[in-house]
C-alpha cells in the first residue's frame, strides 16, 4: 500500500525543465495544414468534428482575427443536426486550457514521483523506440499493450501492430458497453454499436432503464429523445434516482438497485402470458420461443414485486403500455452496462424484450446502420503474432467480442499467460476507468516501459515514464469518421488553429514513432493530407471539397424492414435467439435468471454514479468553460435519510467504503430525488492531479471507492456498482 | 414541504443574495439625511427670525453641510463600478429615475446651502471677505429674502431627504423597501440626526432647548413610523410578509432591535426626555447614540433590502 | 415595429446547459458571470416527484423597472425589437438596475457598466436566432415577434398553455415557459 499512499503526481520542477524554443517551432511545423493558413484578421470558420467525447459531431469552428472564438454545429452533419452538446460548444476552452500538456516529458527518477525532464520529440520517442526494441528482444513484441479510447487511437493501433502486438483494448467494452453489445450480439447477432442503432425520434414508447438522458448528452439521442417528448412518446424510466428524464417521464418507476433484470423477466412473463407480444413477428424471425416462454414461468409480477419495489399493478400497466405501441416501442440498451456483474444477461433480457416488441430493424426501435465505403489504406500485412491476445487466455470469457482491458492488466499483474512489459495508453486515465485502482497500480510496477498520451496531464499522466502531449481537436487532422448510422457519410477532422505549444498530433507521434522502430514501411504516406486524400478518392469522394465543407453525405440506404430491408440475424439459429443454444453450449444460462444482489451492510448505502451534460468523464473538469459550469459533483443523498443523519443540505461529507478507503470531501445534496438505499455521484470529480488546479481536489471520485468489482462470466465485463459506501460529516 | 431549487447562476454581487450596495450607500444616506435635516432646521430657523440674533447653528450648519454633502457624494462615486463616466447624470435628466431626480437636487443644494451659509455665517468668514460681509448685511436687512431662503431651504431639504427613500422604495423587486413609508422614516431619521447634532454642538442655551424637544418628537414619530412600516409588511404581499420576517426572528433581528430601535431611538429618546424635565443632566451621550442610530437605520435596512426578494419558482405548492 | 420574445418548453428542456455554454462563448461573457442560467425546480416527495426545468435570462420586460430606475438613460428600451439594453458608456455603475431587477438578470462587467442578456441582438439584426436558441439540442425555444400573430412563437403561445416568471411582480416579462 506503500506506493499508493505515497501518491506522487505530474509536477515539473522549473529546475529540470531543459530549454527546448528552437526545436518546438520547427516541430510545430510539421503539424501545419491548410486549416492554420486563414486570414490574419476577420472571421472565417472551419468544419471538423468535436472531441469533447467520443461521440464525433460534425462542428463549425469560428475564428476571428487569428484567435479561436466560438464552435457551433456543422448544419451538414446528421449526428449533431447543426447543433452540439454543451461540451462541445465549450471545446474551444480545451484549447485554452493554460494547464494542458506543452512538451514531451521523461521521468527523472521513481515511477510516480513528480520530477521530470522536458525533452525534444526526438529524444522522447527515441527513448521509448529503445525500451520497445527492448521490450521485443527479451519477451516478444506481444509484451507491449496498447489501451485505447476514441478516434485518435487509430494510428497508435496502427503502429503497435506493426511493431508485432496484439494486445489492443478500449476500456469502453469491458468497462462500459462491452455487456450490451454481447447480450444483444448473443440475441440478434449484432452488436448494439456506438452511436447506438435506436430510433428514438420515432418512437412512441420509451423505456429507459438506468439510462439518464439529458444528463448523459449523447447529442443525437438527446436530440431524438426531445423530439419524441415533442411527439407526445409515452416515456417509462427505471431508475433508483428521479433522473431529468424520469422528470418526463408518464411513469416513474423507483426500482431498488441490481434487480433490473427482474423487473424486464417480469415485463416478458405479462407480454407472454397475455399474449401482448409481436406473434408474426416472433414467428417469422425468432429461434427457440417455446422453450424461452417456459422459462419465463416463475417472473410474474408477484415475484418481482418484493425483489423490484415496483408494485405488480406498475409492471403490468407499464408492459401493457409497450405493447401498446409496438413495434415502435423501444427499450433503450443503455449504454455503459457493466453494474453487477450479469450484466451480458440483463442486456440480453433487454434484447429479448425488445425482440417480444418487435422493434429490431423497425421504425421507432432499432435501425439498421449504414456507412459509407470508403477504403483504408494499403499497408503491408502485420507480422503474426505467435503468442496471440493475453486477455483472455483459454476464452475464459467465451464470448468477450473485444480486447478486455482488464485481461492485459491481470496479465501484466501475474505474468500468465506471458508477461505484459509495456503500456500504452491513448486518451484514457487508466487509474479511474478500470475498477480498483490499486491493482492498476500495482500492474504498474511490473513494467519497463509506461507511455501516456494525453492533451492533459492527468493522474495516469503522473505515473508515466513518457507522457507525450497530443494537440486537441481544434489542432490537428485524424482519420477519417466514416460512421456508421442512419445514413452514409464521412466527416474531416482538420485543425482550425496551430497548437499553441510543443503538442502534436496523434498520427505524427505514431508515424515518427513507426520510423523510430524501423517500421517506415508501414508508413508509406508522406504528409496526413495524402493518406486522406488516397482514401477519399478511391472512395470517388474530393479531398477538397470535404475539407471546405466537413462532411459528405452519401444516398440514404434503406434502415428499416418496413422499408425493404432483408432480416438478417448472424446468431447460431440463423434467426432471433429466443432460445441461445450457443449460451447452454458453453454451461451458461439460455434465458436469463436473476441473481438477487446484496443488500447493503447497516449503515451504507449503494454507490452509484452516472453522467452530467457538461462533462465528459474525467477529461474536461480542467476545460475552464466547463469547469464553470460545473465545479464539483455533489453526493446525492436522500433528504429524509440526511435529515435523520443530521446533514444539511450542502455541507460536506466523505464517503467510506467497505475497504476502509476514503473519499475526499464532496457536497452533500440533500434531495428527494433518489430512493433511502443508495447514493449517487457524477463520475469523474475528485480528481488528485497537481497541475490541473481547476479539478484538483474538487469534489469526490467514485472510482476510488470502487475498489470491488464484479466480472461478468460470459464476456469479462467489470461491474461496479457493487460498493458501499457510508456518509459521514466532514468534521 | 418547499420545493427543491437549484439555479446554476453565481454572479458576483448577486447570488447567492444581492448584495450590490455596502457601506457607501448606508453612508450616503445618513450623510444626506443629516444634511437635510440641517436645511430643514435652518430653514426653520430662518422663519422663527433667528438669523437676526447670534445662532451657533445657523453659522455651523450650512458650512458643516457642504463638507458632510461632499462626504456623502465621495462616498457615492466611490460605489460607481463605472466612475469615470459619472458626469453621464449631468448631461440627461431621467424623470422616471429617482436618481435622477437626486442627483439634480444634489447640484441644486450646493448654492443653497452656501446662500443659507451667507444670511448668518462665522464672524470668521466676514472678517475674511469684504464680500460675504457685504451680501451678509444686506439679507440681515432684508426678511423677505430671507424668509424664501428658508422656505427653498427647507423643500430641498425636503427633497433631499425624501428623495433616498423614494429611490429605495420604487424597486419592487426588493419587498422591504418597496413601501411609501420608507421615505417619510428617512427623512425623520435625518431631522432628528440634524437635531441631536446641533443640540450636541450648540453653546446658545435657547438653541440646545429648541433642538432637544425638536429631537424628541421626531424620535417618537420615528418609533410610530417603524412600527407602521412593520404593520405594512406584515399585512403586504406575501413577499413583503417573508421581508419583514427578516427583522422579525430572521438574521437582521437584532441589529433591526438592539442598534436600531433600542440604542438608536428607545433609549435616548428616555434619555433626553428625562433630561428636558431636569430629572437628569443633558449628556452628549444620547444624540451621539440618535446619530449612531440613525446611520445603524440605514445600514440595517440597505443590507436587508437587498436580501428581500420575490422568491423565484412557479410551481406553487404542494 | 417587432417586438421580440421568447417561449421556452419546459417539456423538452432538459437543463443540459448548451444555452449558457453558446451564451458566454458568443458574448464572451467574462469568466464567472452568467448572462443566463437554468433553474431546476422539483417538489413533492419521493417517488411522486414533479420537475420543472427553465432556461433563464432577462426578460426584455414590458415594463422594465430596470430602465424607469436608470439615472442616465443607459438602460433603455431599443427601438429594435423593444429589446431592453445597455449603453456601456452612458452607463455609471450605480447599480440601480441590478437591485431593481426581480430576476437577478443583470450583473456588474469586470470593466464596469451594467451587463445581461441582448438577446443577442447582434445576431437578431443578421436575421439569425439569439445563441441560446440556435444551439439547443432539445430545439425548446421558440423566438420572434410577439406582435406578429403568424410568428412562430405567437402561434406556439396560442395553442400551449404557458406562464411567465413573476407575474405579480408587474414587470409584464416577454419569455413564456410553456407548461
Amino acid at each position: 500500500m506503500d506506493s499508493l499512499s505515497r501518491r506522487r503526481f505530474l509536477r515539473i520542477s522549473a529546475a529540470t525543465i531543459a530549454a527546448t524554443s528552437a526545436t518546438a517551432g520547427v516541430a510545430r511545423l510539421a503539424g501545419r495544414a491548410a486549416g492554420e493558413g486563414g486570414p490574419a484578421r476577420g472571421l472565417h470558420t472551419v468544419p471538423t468534428f468535436c472531441d469533447i467525447c467520443f461521440w464525433k459531431c460534425g462542428a463549425m469552428a469560428y475564428v476571428e482575427d487569428g484567435k479561436l472564438w466560438k464552435i457551433e454545429g456543422n448544419p451538414a452533419d446528421p449526428l449533431s443536426e447543426g447543433r452540439l452538446c454543451p461540451r462541445g460548444t465549450g471545446g474551444v476552452g480545451a484549447h485554452f486550457d493554460n494547464d494542458r500538456l506543452k512538451a514531451p516529458l521523461i521521468r527523472r527518477k521513481r515511477r510516480g514521483d513528480d520530477e521530470w525532464v522536458q525533452v525534444t520529440w526526438d529524444e522522447a520517442l527515441g527513448h521509448v523506440a529503445e525500451k520497445m526494441q527492448a521490450i521485443k528482444a527479451t519477451y516478444g513484441p506481444e509484451a507491449v499493450a496498447l489501451f485505447s479510447h476514441g478516434l485518435g487511437g487509430t494510428f497508435f493501433k496502427h503502429t503497435i501492430r506493426a511493431y508485432g502486438s496484439p494486445n489492443i483494448a478500449a476500456p469502453s467494452f469491458a468497462q462500459c458497453r462491452g455487456p450490451r453489445d454481447v447480450g444483444f450480439h448473443l440475441t440478434f447477432g449484432e452488436e448494439v454499436g456506438s452511436p447506438e442503432r435506436t430510433d428514438i425520434r420515432n418512437a412512441r414508447c420509451l423505456v429507459l432503464i438506468g439510462s439518464h438522458l439529458g444528463e448523459n448528452m449523447h447529442n443525437t439521442q438527446v436530440q431524438e429523445f426531445a423530439a419524441a417528448m415533442d411527439a407526445g412518446a409515452s416515456l417509462i424510466v427505471v431508475d433508483p434516482r428521479f433522473s431529468i428524464a424520469a422528470g418526463k417521464a408518464k411513469h416513474y418507476l423507483p426500482i431498488r438497485p441490481g434487480t433490473d433484470l427482474a423487473l424486464v423477466l417480469a415485463w416478458m412473463h405479462v407480454l407472454v402470458t397475455e399474449g401482448l407480444y409481436d406473434r408474426e413477428y416472433v414467428a417469422q424471425h425468432g429461434f427457440g420461443f417455446e422453450a424461452f416462454a417456459a422459462e419465463l414461468a416463475p417472473y410474474t409480477p408477484e415475484w418481482a414485486y418484493p425483489e423490484t419495489g415496483i408494485e405488480p399493478a406498475v409492471i403490468r400497466e407499464t408492459a401493457r403500455e409497450m405493447a401498446r405501441f409496438r413495434p415502435a416501442t423501444l427499450v433503450h440498451p443503455g449504454r455503459h452496462a457493466t453494474w453487477y456483474g450479469d450484466d451480458a444477461q440483463r442486456s440480453r433480457a433487454v434484447a429479448l424484450l425488445n425482440a417480444l416488441l418487435g422493434s429490431w430493424g423497425r421504425k421507432g426501435g432499432f435501425y439498421a446502420p449504414t456507412s459509407m465505403d470508403v477504403p483504408g489504406y494499403p499497408y503491408p500485412d502485420y507480422p503474426a503474432a505467435p503468442l496471440g491476445k493475453v486477455d483472455n487466455p483459454g476464452g475464459r470469457y467465451p464470448f468477450a467480442l473485444e480486447t478486455l482491458t482488464t485481461g492485459i492488466r491481470e496479465a501484466t499483474l501475474t505474468g500468465q499467460p506471458y508477461p505484459i512489459k509495456g503500456w500504452f495508453t491513448y486518451a484514457t486515465n487508466l487509474v479511474t476507468a478500470l475498477p480498483n485502482e490499486a491493482e492498476t497500480i500495482r500492474a504498474i510496477q511490473n513494467l519497463d516501459l509506461l507511455v501516456v498520451v494525453d492533451v492533459i496531464p492527468g493522474e495516469m499522466a503522473g505515473w508515466a515514464d513518457v507522457v507525450l502531449p497530443e494537440a486537441t481537436y481544434l489542432e490537428r487532422y485524424d482519420d477519417l469518421n466514416v460512421e456508421l448510422f442512419r445514413e452514409p457519410f464521412v466527416a474531416l477532422r482538420q485543425p482550425v488553429v496551430p497548437p499553441p505549444h510543443d503538442q502534436q498530433p496523434n498520427w505524427w507521434i505514431a508515424r515518427e514513432l513507426a520510423k523510430k522502430l524501423g517500421l517506415e514501411s508501414y508508413y508509406p504516406w508522406k504528409t496526413i493530407e495524402e493518406y486522406l486524400e488516397f482514401r477519399l478518392t478511391k472512395a470517388g469522394l474530393s479531398f477538397a471539397e470535404l475539407k471546405q465543407k466537413g462532411i459528405l453525405r452519401g444516398r440514404p440506404q434503406p434502415i428499416y424492414y418496413e422499408d425493404g430491408l432483408t432480416p438478417e440475424f448472424p446468431t447460431a439459429s440463423g434467426k432471433i435467439d429466443f432460445y441461445s443454444t450457443a449460451l447452454r453450449d458453453k454451461g451458461f444460462d439460455p434465458v436469463p435468471k436473476y441473481t438477487k444482489p446484496a443488500d447493503p451492510p447497516s449503515g451504507m448505502f449503494r454507490l452509484l454514479f452516472g453522467r452530467a451534460p457538461v462533462h465528459s468523464f474525467g477529461r474536461t473538469q480542467s476545460n475552464p468553460i466547463l469547469h464553470e459550469m460545473m465545479e464539483e459533483n455533489e453526493l446525492w443523498l436522500n433528504a429524509d435519510v440526511a435529515a435523520r443523519m443530521g446533514l444539511a443540505d450542502g455541507r460536506y461529507v466523505r464517503l467510506r467504503n467497505e475497504d476502509g478507503v476514503v473519499s475526499n470531501r464532496v457536497k452533500l445534496k440533500a434531495t428527494q430525488r433518489i430512493r433511502p438505499d443508495c447514493v449517487y455521484m457524477v463520475h469523474g470529480f475528485g480528481q488528485r492531479a497537481v497541475r490541473l488546479r481547476r479539478s484538483l481536489g474538487r469534489g469526490a471520485s467514485d472510482a476510488q471507492l470502487t475498489t470491488r468489482y464484479k466480472t461478468d462470466p460470459l464476456m469479462g465485463g467489470t461491474g461496479m456498482n457493487v460498493n458501499f459506501v457510508a456518509v459521514e460529516a466532514e468534521a | 414541504m418547499t420545493p427543491e431549487l437549484f439555479i446554476t447562476r453565481h454572479n458576483h454581487l448577486i447570488d447567492p443574495f444581492v448584495h450590490v450596495w455596502s457601506w457607501q450607500i448606508p453612508v450616503y444616506l445618513f450623510l444626506g439625511g443629516w444634511v437635510a435635516g440641517n436645511m430643514i432646521l435652518t430653514g426653520y430657523f430662518m422663519l422663527g427670525g433667528r438669523h437676526t440674533r447670534r445662532s451657533p447653528l445657523l453659522s455651523a450648519l450650512p458650512g458643516l453641510s457642504l463638507v458632510l454633502l461632499s462626504l456623502g457624494m465621495l462616498a457615492l462615486f466611490l460605489d460607481l463600478e463605472h466612475k469615470a463616466y459619472v458626469w453621464r447624470l449631468y448631461t440627461t435628466f431621467q424623470w422616471t429615475s429617482p436618481m435622477s431626480w437626486g442627483s439634480w437636487i444634489l447640484l441644486l443644494v450646493y448654492p443653497a446651502l452656501v446662500v443659507t451659509w451667507l444670511v448668518r455665517p462665522p464672524l470668521i468668514l466676514e472678517d475674511l471677505s469684504q464680500t460675504v460681509e457685504r451680501i451678509t448685511n444686506t439679507l440681515q436687512g432684508r426678511r423677505d429674502i430671507v424668509r424664501t431662503i428658508g422656505i427653498t431651504s427647507m423643500v430641498l431639504g425636503v427633497a433631499l431627504g425624501v428623495y433616498t427613500g423614494v429611490l429605495l422604495s420604487s424597486l419592487v423587486a426588493r419587498p422591504l423597501w418597496n413601501t411609501g413609508i420608507l421615505g417619510v422614516l428617512f427623512l425623520a431619521s435625518g431631522v432628528s440626526a440634524a437635531a441631536a447634532f446641533g443640540h450636541l454642538v450648540t453653546h446658545s442655551p435657547d438653541e440646545r432647548a429648541l433642538t432637544v424637544r425638536i429631537d424628541n418628537v421626531v424620535l417618537a414619530s420615528e418609533l410610530g413610523i417603524l412600527a407602521l412600516f412593520l404593520v405594512a409588511m406584515l399585512n403586504g404581499s406575501a413577499q413583503q410578509v417573508d421581508a419583514a420576517s427578516l427583522v422579525l426572528g430572521g438574521p437582521f433581528t437584532a441589529p433591526f432591535w438592539v442598534f436600531v430601535v433600542g440604542l438608536g431611538i428607545v433609549i435616548p429618546l428616555i434619555i433626553q426626555l428625562l433630561a428636558v424635565r431636569h430629572w437628569i443632566q443633558h449628556t452628549p451621550i444620547a444624540p451621539i447614540m440618535v446619530m449612531a442610530g440613525g446611520l445603524a437605520l440605514r445600514w440595517v435596512l440597505v443590507l436587508a433590502g437587498q436580501v428581500s426578494r420575490w422568491e423565484p419558482g412557479t410551481m406553487g405548492m404542494p | 415595429m417587432a417586438r421580440y420574445g421568447m417561449a421556452v418548453d419546459t417539456r423538452l428542456c432538459v437543463g443540459c446547459m448548451d444555452c449558457v455554454v453558446a451564451c458566454k462563448t458568443e458574448n464572451r461573457v467574462p469568466e464567472g458571470f452568467d448572462r443566463d442560467w437554468i433553474a431546476y425546480e422539483t417538489a413533492g416527495t419521493f417517488p411522486a416527484l414533479r420537475q420543472e426545468i427553465r432556461s433563464e435570462r432577462c426578460n426584455h420586460c414590458d415594463n422594465p423597472p430596470c430602465v424607469t430606475c436608470c439615472p442616465t438613460g443607459a438602460s433603455h428600451v431599443d427601438g429594435f425589437g423593444q429589446l431592453v439594453l445597455v449603453t456601456h458608456n452612458a452607463c455609471i455603475g450605480c447599480k440601480a438596475c441590478l437591485a431593481s431587477c426581480p430576476y437577478d438578470a443583470r450583473f456588474v462587467h469586470p470593466q464596469g457598466y451594467a451587463d445581461k442578456c441582448t438577446f443577442c441582438v447582434h445576431r437578431v439584426k443578421e436575421g439569425l436566432d439569439p445563441a441560446c436558441v440556435s444551439v439547443c439540442p432539445t430545439h425548446c425555444f421558440t423566438f420572434g415577434d410577439l406582435d406578429d400573430p403568424n410568428s412562430a412563437i405567437s402561434r406556439k403561445l396560442a395553442s400551449r398553455r404557458s406562464h411567465p416568471l413573476l407575474p405579480a411582480a408587474g414587470t409584464r416579462p416577454r419569455i413564456f415557459f410553456l407548461d
